[in-house]
Parts: structure tokens; C-alpha cells; sequence
């Protein structure tokens, strides 16, 4: 196989793989479905695939936990015009199987949760995900904005349990297909890199120097094969 | 059951498949000889559907590349890590040693930093210039071929700068500096400190029809699927077995001990387990080339204790286990905030940085004797684990609101991707003999076998050098328009100084001198105590230099095969 062939049957296998795990992809009800599609898919050991399957087999968030991060994630990243919001990005599903693969997470996400339910059943009479949006938005202002370490704040229980849904929902929807979309990263495909644009280094005020650029690569011959002379100068 | 013995003899067994082993495979074969290739993981080939990471997506991994089951996240290429299930190490009471060990064919050499550097005249004679540490037996002359041949045989980018501590090659032209690259140079300028192309193993032009070229998506760490970056598999084992080499590859085989005769001390060969069916095997052979890492090389060493090796087989010095040491590592990163809301293009260039700054500074006004060099990173990366935590606490700098939520975060995420420049410092620690490994008497592994206790401490020099890298740091991000995020570690945090083993440069535990006494093999990598067995890994090695090692580990390891086969054939081993 050339290198061409490498690169495209590459490009083939990555599209191939994402449809197979996001084309047949039905919504959160039948989420077991893509993920075990994409168990041993990237790149696993048996050992990992093995403990994969383990950590999906497992329960740990109930249903009324589940349906509160998944309120709480909309509220943090909800839709906008061109690109679909934290749930659409199935942010709740990684969040159900993240806080089993880093159990770190677990108490203080599970207890921040009954936090929460405290504060609106003493304040509104009602668990939160039963409250109004309105409600749900007045709850999120106290706690969405950490106070400093050595500020008193009488909800910083709170403030950390935000920070931390926070933290979750933006690393679930900007490691997902409609975040990069939505960041707009370009990589992560095969490209000939040949330095920064031009508009982007006057922008910045920056320019190459012409010494250094004279031992960069010059990729109009980047197929050709190294050459050297017996003083080691490049002479391909 | 008893152990299953083979009849077969081989010409050499070769122990591990990384830089060392990988480099033997291939001379040793080319030579003819019908070498084994013991390797403790399993099969590795990045090319290989099942297991290629190159190229995947943060969300085909349920964890986003969370680092639960692997230490550098889900899509690096190395299997293990500093823990490994069921193969524990000990560390003595007061000291912190962590070892890394990846147990793949290729080792380490799968996911590293592909920095190839020479070690200088000086870094193999700095006993002589500072009175620190030891000299090697040998010079720079001796190994200066075998350099130029590794960057012909695997390739390395580069650039010809005809300084005296950072010798030139061979070199593939070198990529062009990223944005983040341009802004380090600049700040680098205004501080006083070097700035050079970077020389990685990573292939910009092709060296032969075999292997690929760079396409320069950035994940070397994930091992290249058409072989265009050095890793031991790829450009040493596969291009060995397909020219026809006798070659024998047996992996997840985990090497116990190296048996010797009891008359003549000399290796018959070695005891393995199957890491399938959990029995012991024995292979023989005429050589045994112990390529396992400096610290597993040692462990076989002292585990493999007979009549005529009462003290492990090479160490009538005492000396296996000794003088231990690993680069120093210290980072830090800042925030510029003329890197906002970047327009975004794609950058990932090679897997690495693309520029770095060899040592500059003049020990004569420092207060610590060796230097170190610095690697930088930032940039649009792919998002993955991590990526939005803490997503505005840069307003802090700007005056803006921290925390919130909706859709506001959108173009704060936004507006503070690739906004970050980050450097680490890598240094060279002296080698000391109170810095070692050895055999822990009251635990063995999961296989049976007895494990490595550490004892690892810096000294001043090293904490001094850290401290020294906080200030570079803070210097450069100053000059380049950058606010320094936290504030330096302080003296009861060794000023950042990360714990011995983080860099996973661990060499010296069988250095080698022209003293048995004092060293355990000699200039050619021979056990003093049984001329049949050598060692090709870091461990042979009498100092570090502030210099990665896999190049030097190369070198030798083939000067060290010519030898093999140049006495093979004169019948003196």
C-alpha cells in the first residue's frame, strides 16, 4: 500500500467508524447500543475493553439524579442558532459514565444533586427539576458564580457543586461531534502544515525570520527522498 | 510442572523490544545471527485497525480520553504506566521513586516525544570539567558514527547550528514554527535564552519507499499508522523481520532471570513466564542481550543469583541498581492575552513541539552545577478530558465575571482557546550511588517474581535547577506578553522539582567503566562478570546529560551489536 492509499483508507476508517457509532446513534433511551459499538474500536486492550464493559454494566446515577443533570446541563450549554445544546450532544450520557470511570466524581456530584433538591424543596416547596425555569434559573444565579477561596459565601456547597456540573457539561459537549463543530477545531486530519497564514502573522505583529526559515522544510519537496552530503547538508 | 525447555539454541536472546532491544533485533539479524525477542506485553503495531488511536475522535472514547486505564489518557500509545496491576514496586521509607514502565513490543519508544539529541563532547567527560559525577570510558568520537547512522537508518528533523554542547547530524528539514512557537521565541529573545529548530525522529521527507510521511496531525504520542515517526516496532522490528531476518518474537513473555553455566559464569540463556498460561519456559542461546529498561535490566540482574553469581549475575561490584537517576521536571504554564479570540486555522503540526532551547546558562555564576533545556507547548489542540473546566477563570486577569452559565460560555470557551503557553524544563540530575534500586526482600509480582524496592532523593543541585527554570519561565512569559499563572513553588515544594521517575529518563543502574569494581560492564556494554551478556537499554549509562536519552540508547546499542558479532565470528564470546 502507498502512503496515499494509508492516507485515504485512514480518512475511509475514521468516517467509517464515526458513522458506526453516531449514524445508527437513536436517542438516550437505547444509549448502551453506540457505546458498546465503540468498545475495543479505539484502540483497546482486551484488559480495557473488558473493563469498558464493566464500567457500562454498572449503575450508579438513578433516573431523578439523571434527570436533574440533564435539566442542569441545557441550563448551562442550551442551544443556540447553529448548534444544538448539551443534551443533543448527549452530554447526560457521559456524565452517567464518567462519574463510574473517575469515581472521584461520585460523592460530590450525587451530593451536590440532594444540595439542590434541599435548597428548592425549603425555597419553592418542590424538588428541582419540578420547579418552574424561571425557579430553576433564580437557583442557578446564587450558585453560578464562585466566590474566592477566602470570601464567605453561604452557598458555597452550592458553588462548587456548579462549578463542577460546570466543568463536566463543557468538557461532554466540546469533546463531542457537535462541540468541535461548535468550537470549530480544525485538526485532527492529514495536511501539510507550512506555517502560520499570513493574515494571522500580521495580526499578531510577528514574522518569520528568513535564517530560519532557510532550515524549515520547503514542501513542494517533501516526497522527495533525504539526501545528504558527507557533511550532513541536506542536498534533496 | 516443571519449566519447559526448548532444545533449540539461539545466537542471542534479546530482552525487551524498545530503543535497546529493537536496535539489536535488527543488527543482530542483519548480521545473521538467529536472534529470540522476549517482550513482556503483547504484539504493537500502530497500523493495525484494532489497535490504531491516530486519528480517532475525543467522543469514540466513552471517557474522552480520560487517563483511568491509561497514564497519558485513552488514546496515547502506551500500554502500562507508573502502576501496573499486579506488578507492584516498593520505595524505602522517606524516598519516592515512580517507574513507568509500558509493556508493548516497542516499549516506550510508542508514545515518547520522538527528541532525539545527541549527547556533547562534555555531557560524556563532565567529571572533568566540574569534578561531579563520573567520566565515561568513553568519548564522544567513539559514538559520533553510530549517531550519524541512527538519523540515516530512522530520520530526525533538525537544523545544522554548529553549537558545541548540542552536536549536529543528519537532519530532515524542520517544520515552521506555530503561532504559540513564534510568541516563545520572542519572549525567549527578550530573556536571554537560545531558541533553536527542535530535532525530533519524525519524518518531514521520506528516507527510503518503506515508510510514510509526516501529515502532520500531532499525535505522535498515539503511535503513526503509516510509520513516519520513530517507535522500535515500526522502524527497527518490522523492517528486520521483512528482510528475511531469523528472528523469533515472543511476547508476553516476562523475563525472570538469565541462567548462567556454574563453571565457566557464563549465560545459557533465560527463564520466562507466559504471561498466558502462567508457566515457566527456558530459552537458550550463546548471547544474552538484556534490552528491558534500566531499572527491569537490573531487577533480571539481581533476581538471577547462581553459584557462580552469589550476588546477582554482574554485580561482583555491587554496583547493579546503583546511581540511578532520571531528568529533572519542572513546568509552568501562562495566559496571553493577545492570543484571544484567535482566528482559527489548523495547526496541529507534528506530535511535539516544533522549536526548543537548548542549555545556555554558565555554571560558573550559578549555584548549581548542570543545565537543562526547555520544550514548549500550547495551541488550538483537540479538545478532550479537561478541556472547559475552569472555562472563564481567565476573566479574573481581564476584569470580566467568572462562572455563569449558557450561552455566554460559548464565546468564552471561545474566546480563551489557544490562549496558553506552557514550558517545561528538562535537566540533568547527577548520578549518585545512594540513588538505586534493589531487590525488595518481602514482595514478588504477580508471576512470582521478587520486585524493586527504590531509593531515590534529590539533592541541592537539582532543586537549585529547578528553582532556575521558575525564574526562566517567568522571564520568558514576561517577554513574550504573557501573564504567569500561579505563583512558584516554593522551597517546601522543591520549587515544582516533579518526583524522580515523572520524566521517565531512568538510566545509570549498570553503568559501565573500565573499573569491575566500580561499574558493572564495560565500554561495550559486556558484563565484566560474564563476557556473553550485554546490556543495550539507558542503564549502562554513567551520566544523563540534560539531554533525552533514546538517541544515545540507539547508538550504543548498535555499537554494541558490531561488537557482538565482531566477537562472534572471532569466537571470543
Amino acid at each position: 500500500m502507498n502512503r496515499r492509499d494509508t492516507i485515504k483508507s485512514l480518512l475511509l476508517g475514521s468516517v467509517a467508524t464515526g458513522l458506526a457509532i453516531h449514524g445508527c446513534a437513536p436517542k438516550s433511551t437505547e444509549i448502551e447500543i453506540p457505546t458498546k459499538a465503540s468498545t475495543g474500536f479505539y484502540g483497546r486492550t482486551p484488559e480495557e475493553i473488558e473493563y469498558d464493559e464493566e464500567v457500562h454494566a454498572e449503575e450508579f446515577l438513578n433516573g431523578h439524579e439523571l434527570s436533574t443533570i440533564a435539566v442542569l446541563c441545557d441550563i448551562i450549554l442550551p442551544a443556540n442558532d447553529t448548534h444544538g445544546s448539551a443534551t443533543d450532544a448527549g452530554v447526560q450520557d457521559f456524565i452517567e459514565f464518567i462519574v463510574k470511570d473517575l469515581p472521584d466524581h461520585q460523592t460530590p456530584l450525587r451530593g451536590g444533586l440532594m444540595w439542590l433538591d434541599n435548597y428548592t424543596n425549603k425555597t419553592y416547596g418542590k424538588e428541582f427539576v419540578a420547579c418552574t425555569n424561571e425557579e430553576q434559573l433564580a437557583v442557578c444565579d446564587k450558585i453560578a458564580y464562585p466566590t474566592k477561596e477566602d470570601e464567605a459565601s453561604e452557598y458555597k456547597q452550592g458553588e462548587k457543586f456548579f462549578t463542577r456540573m460546570r466543568n463536566l457539561t463543557l468538557t461532554g459537549y466540546y469533546t463531542s461531534k457537535i462541540g468541535i463543530e461548535a468550537l470549530g477545531y480544525k485538526g485532527n486530519t492529514p495536511n501539510v502544515w507550512d506555517g502560520v497564514p499570513q493574515d494571522v502573522l500580521d495580526k499578531h505583529g510577528m514574522s518569520y525570520d528568513p535564517v530560519w526559515l532557510s532550515k524549515c522544510v520547503d514542501q513542494s519537496t517533501r516526497g522527495d527522498i533525504a539526501k545528504w552530503d558527507e557533511e550532513g547538508n541536506l542536498i534533496s | 510442572m516443571q519449566i519447559q525447555k526448548s532444545p533449540d539454541v539461539y545466537d542471542a536472546i534479546i530482552v525487551g523490544s524498545g530503543a535497546g532491544g529493537g536496535m539489536a533485533t535488527k543488527i543482530l539479524s542483519e548480521a545473521g545471527l538467529n536472534v529470540a525477542v522476549v517482550e513482556a506485553g503483547p504484539f504493537f503495531d500502530p497500523a493495525s485497525e484494532e489497535q490504531r488511536t491516530q486519528l480517532k475522535w475525543p467522543w469514540e472514547s466513552p471517557r474522552r480520553g480520560a487517563s483511568t486505564t491509561r497514564a497519558f489518557g485513552d488514546f496515547d500509545a502506551a500500554y502500562g504506566g507508573w502502576e501496573i496491576e499486579g506488578e507492584p514496586y516498593t520505595r524505602k521509607i522517606g524516598t519516592r521513586f515512580d517507574w513507568f514502565r509500558s509493556r508493548m513490543l516497542g516499549g516506550r519508544t510508542n508514545h515518547w516525544g520522538r527528541i532525539s539529541l545527541r549527547f556533547s563532547p562534555k555531557d560524556f567527560k563532565h567529571k572533568s570539567v566540574d569534578g561531579l559525577g563520573e567520566d565515561w570510558p568513553i568519548s564522544y568520537d567513539d559514538v559520533k558514527p553510530y549517531y550519524d547512522k541512527v538519523d540515516k537508518l530512522i530520520g530526525v528533523f533538525g537544523s545544522k547550528e554548529g553549537l558545541e554542547d548540542e552536536p549536529d547530524g543528519f537532519f530532515l528539514p524542520a517544520p515552521k514554527p506555530r503561532l504559540h512557537e513564534l510568541y516563545f521565541i520572542k519572549g525567549a529573545k527578550k530573556a536571554n535564552v537560545p531558541v533553536i529548530p527542535s530535532r525530533l525522529s519524525i519524518l518531514t521527507k521520506p528516507i527510503n519507499d518503506e515508510r510514510g510521511v509526516c501529515f502532520y496531525c500531532s499525535q505522535c504520542s498515539r503511535g503513526c499508522s503509516v510509520h513516519a515517526d520513530f517507535s522500535a516496532g515500526t522502524c527497527l522490528i518490522f523492517p528486520a523481520q521483512k528482510a528475511g531476518g531469523k528472528i523469533t518474537l515472543f511476547t508476553e513473555a516476562m523475563v525472570r532471570e538469565v541462567l548462567t553455566d556454574n563453571t565457566t559464569g557464563k549465560a545459557t540463556g533465560v527463564v520466562y513466564i507466559n504471561k498466558k498460561d502462567r508457566k515457566e519456559y527456558q530459552l537458550n542461546a550463546k548471547v544474552v542481550v538484556l534490552a528491558a529498561s534500566a531499572c527491569s535490566s537490573a531487577r533480571i540482574l539481581l533476581n538471577s543469583k547462581s553459584k557462580s553469581h552469589p550476588d546477582g549475575l554482574g554485580n561482583s561490584s555491587g554496583v547493579v541498581g546503583k546511581y540511578l537517576h532520571d531528568s529533572t521536571g519542572s513546568s509552568r504554564m501562562c495566559f496571553v492575552p493577545e492570543l484571544m479570540d484567535r482566528k482559527i486555522y489548523n495547526e496541529d503540526g507534528v506530535g511535539g513541539l516544533h522549536v526548543y532551547s537548548p542549555w545556555w546558562g554558565d555554571h560558573s555564576k550559578l549555584n548549581f552545577p548542570r543545565g537543562y533545556h526547555l520544550e514548549v507547548w500550547g495551541g488550538m489542540g483537540m479538545p478532550s478530558y479537561g478541556f472547559g473546566f475552569n472555562a472563564n477563570f481567565m476573566n479574573e486577569f481581564i476584569g470580566g465575571k467568572v462562572g455563569g452559565y449558557g450561552n455566554k460560555l460559548r464565546d468564552e470557551v471561545r474566546k480563551f482557546y489557544g490562549s496558553f503557553i506552557g514550558i517545561s524544563g528538562r535537566g540533568e540530575c547527577i548520578a549518585r550511588e545512594d540513588n538505586y534500586c534493589e531487590i525488595d526482600p518481602d514482595v514478588v509480582d504477580e508471576w512470582g517474581i521478587p520486585v524493586l524496592r527504590f531509593n531515590y532523593t534529590w539533592s541541592d543541585h537539582e532543586v537549585q535547577q529547578s528553582k532556575h527554570m521558575h525564574e526562566t519561565f517567568e522571564n520568558i512569559f514576561d517577554g513574550l506578553g504573557g501573564q504567569t499563572l500561579g505563583k512558584a513553588p516554593g522551597k517546601d515544594q522543591e520549587y515544582g522539582l516533579l518526583a524522580p521517575g515523572r520524566i521517565i529518563h531512568e538510566v545509570g543502574t549498570t553503568r559501565m567503566g573500565d573499573n569491575p569494581k566500580t561499574s558493572v560492564c564495560n565500554s561495550h556494554q559486556q558484563l565484566h562478570d560474564a563476557e556473553n551478556v550485554f546490556i543495550v537499554d539507558g542503564g549502562p549509562f554513567v551520566s544523563q546529560a540534560d539531554k533525552n536519552p533514546t538517541w544515545t540508547i540507539l547508538a550504543l546499542s548498535w555499537r554494541t551489536c558490531d561488537y557482538i558479532v565482531e566477537q562472534l565470528k572471532q569466537q571470543q564470546i
